[in-house]
């Protein structure tokens, strides 16, 4: 256990569903399920590319409720699970970006096609929150922080709308697969490994926040083990200095 | 409250009356990035003509982000944002005044570049109310997002940094939405510019919201 201090019974028996989850959604995803009728073997994608940003999203919300808790009761610990979500989100976000672009490569002929809503705002949401993470690296006091970043995390959750439905009216003639879930045309099969996927990597979502979450909660803790420390000393200090005037009443040394 | 939020106005406005920073540095700025537009697109009257819209916002938030620096600046110069918490006015009121000021900047700024681009783009206006109610409602929506963001850094060593990174991708839809509704009052897409304000009144409005009810939230750590 002290090699590996973030890690518990139960984040293993999280990391193991998602190992085994990852395994079986590769095995359905790429040999069992059948290639698209218009698209080929490229179809394969979405079992990494939707549950992706369904995560980001999540991370997002989850960092939100979080920073709503901490303002209301000024507990760290809904800070740090706030800032661990986030950040766990905008890996999220970036890894969407990533498999857009590779999908968009073969089957667009672009890497970057402005006209894909749902990429831009994407985009722009990973940005806004590259931002939040950029406020939390600001050296300062740890209670002012939070409770910049616990806004800010509020803030930028009513972004997520806005962002989105401003590119999209932006670029009404999106070249996305819309509703892909809801029309029908799945196969069963597909349908099934898609929403196994995203179940997955809800558990995988989880477990990095989860693991995220005690390493920054044992960096708090060093931080308030540090000035706890550092008070005892100066405190010493101080003691030894009242028993030198002791023993030197005189105060000529 | 809005007796208070105006005076918190008039203190801010009477500052930039005083030292003219904005119009001394902010507004030769927006001007600048008009020419610095004209040499990036080799000065093609009909690319600039085009994009005038565009080209009119990226200015017009570039520069807002100064005007915003420097909204807070002047709090922090003299640490008056402590005494500020001291007086007892409601924080909503102090949302509501710094918002204000930076309206009636902006607005300034907007009317320079406007004729800006009106001279060096040979842009021409289809729509005068849509043109006037466009620049009126971003202007707030830029101001009071702007606001926030400024109170949620002041204080902090290295923010002028850290602004734009944080408030650009928060202004992306009003750039989105500001520059669809000028298309339509300079005439140069088919676009219907007043659907467009909408967009811009929300955005407004859920910021202007924001800092109403959380403002002192901020304060306490500017």
């Amino acid at each position: 256990m002290t090699t590996n201090p973030t890690a518990s019974r139960h984040t293993r028996v999280f990391g193991l569903i998602s190992l085994f989850g990852f395994a079986l959604v590769a095995l359905l995803g790429l040999f069992l399920t059948e290639p698209d009728d218009v698209q080929g073997d490229l179809v394969r994608i979405i079992y990494v590319h939707v549950p992706l940003p369904i995560m980001a999203y999540v991370g997002f919300v989850v960092g939100a409720v979080a920073s709503g808790l901490f303002l209301k009761n000024r507990n760290p610990f809904a800070d740090l699970v706030a800032c661990s979500a986030i950040e766990v989100g905008v890996i999220f976000g970036v890894l969407t970006l990533i498999t857009g672009a590779v999908w968009g490569s073969p089957s667009w002929g672009t890497y970057w096609e402005w006209g894909d809503v749902r990429l831009v705002s994407m985009l722009v949401l990973v940005l806004l929150y590259v931002g939040y993470l950029a406020l939390r690296q600001i050296p300062g006091d740890a209670d002012a922080t939070a409770t910049r970043s616990a806004m800010m995390a509020l803030m930028s959750v009513v972004m997520i709308p806005i962002v989105r439905y401003s590119v999209d009216w932006w670029k009404n003639d999106t070249l996305h697969q819309q509703a892909s879930l809801t029309d029908g045309k799945l196969e069963d099969l597909t349908l099934f490994t898609l929403l196994l996927s995203i179940l997955v990597f809800g558990f995988f979502f989880v477990w990095l926040t989860t693991h995220r979450f005690r390493v920054a909660w044992l960096e708090h803790q060093i931080a308030e083990v540090g000035l706890v420390d550092a008070i005892a000393e100066r405190r010493a200090e101080a003691a030894d200095g009242v028993q030198a005037a002791i023993a030197n009443p005189g105060g000529e040394s | 409250m809005v007796r208070e939020a105006l005076l918190i106005a008039g203190k801010d406005l009477r500052i930039e009356g005083r030292s003219r920073v904005v119009a001394s540095q902010v507004l030769p700025f927006a001007l600048l990035s008009l020419v610095l537009f004209a040499f990036a697109l080799n000065a093609n009257r009909q690319a600039l003509r085009d994009f005038t819209p565009g080209l009119f916002w990226v200015a017009v938030l570039f520069s807002a982000l100064l005007a915003i620096q420097r909204a807070f600046a002047i709090e922090a110069a003299d640490k008056t944002s402590d005494s500020l918490r001291l007086s007892g006015i409601e924080p909503a009121a102090i949302f509501a005044g710094k918002t204000i000021a930076v309206v009636v900047q902006l607005l300034a700024l907007e009317a320079l570049l406007l004729v800006g681009v009106l001279i060096f783009y040979e842009a021409s206006i289809d729509s005068y109310p849509l043109l006037g109610v466009t620049a009126l409602v971003a202007a707030i929506g830029v101001a009071a997002a702007g606001t926030m963001y400024g109170a949620l850094i002041a204080g902090i060593r290295g923010s002028e940094t850290l602004l734009p990174i944080l408030l650009l991708p928060v202004l992306a839809p009003v750039l989105i939405g500001a520059t669809r509704a000028f298309d339509d009052a300079f005439g140069s897409a088919a676009v219907n510019g007043w659907a467009w304000l909408v967009l811009l009144a929300l955005f407004a409005v859920v910021y202007l919201l924001f800092g109403l009810l959380s403002y002192g939230v901020l304060l306490e750590e500017s």
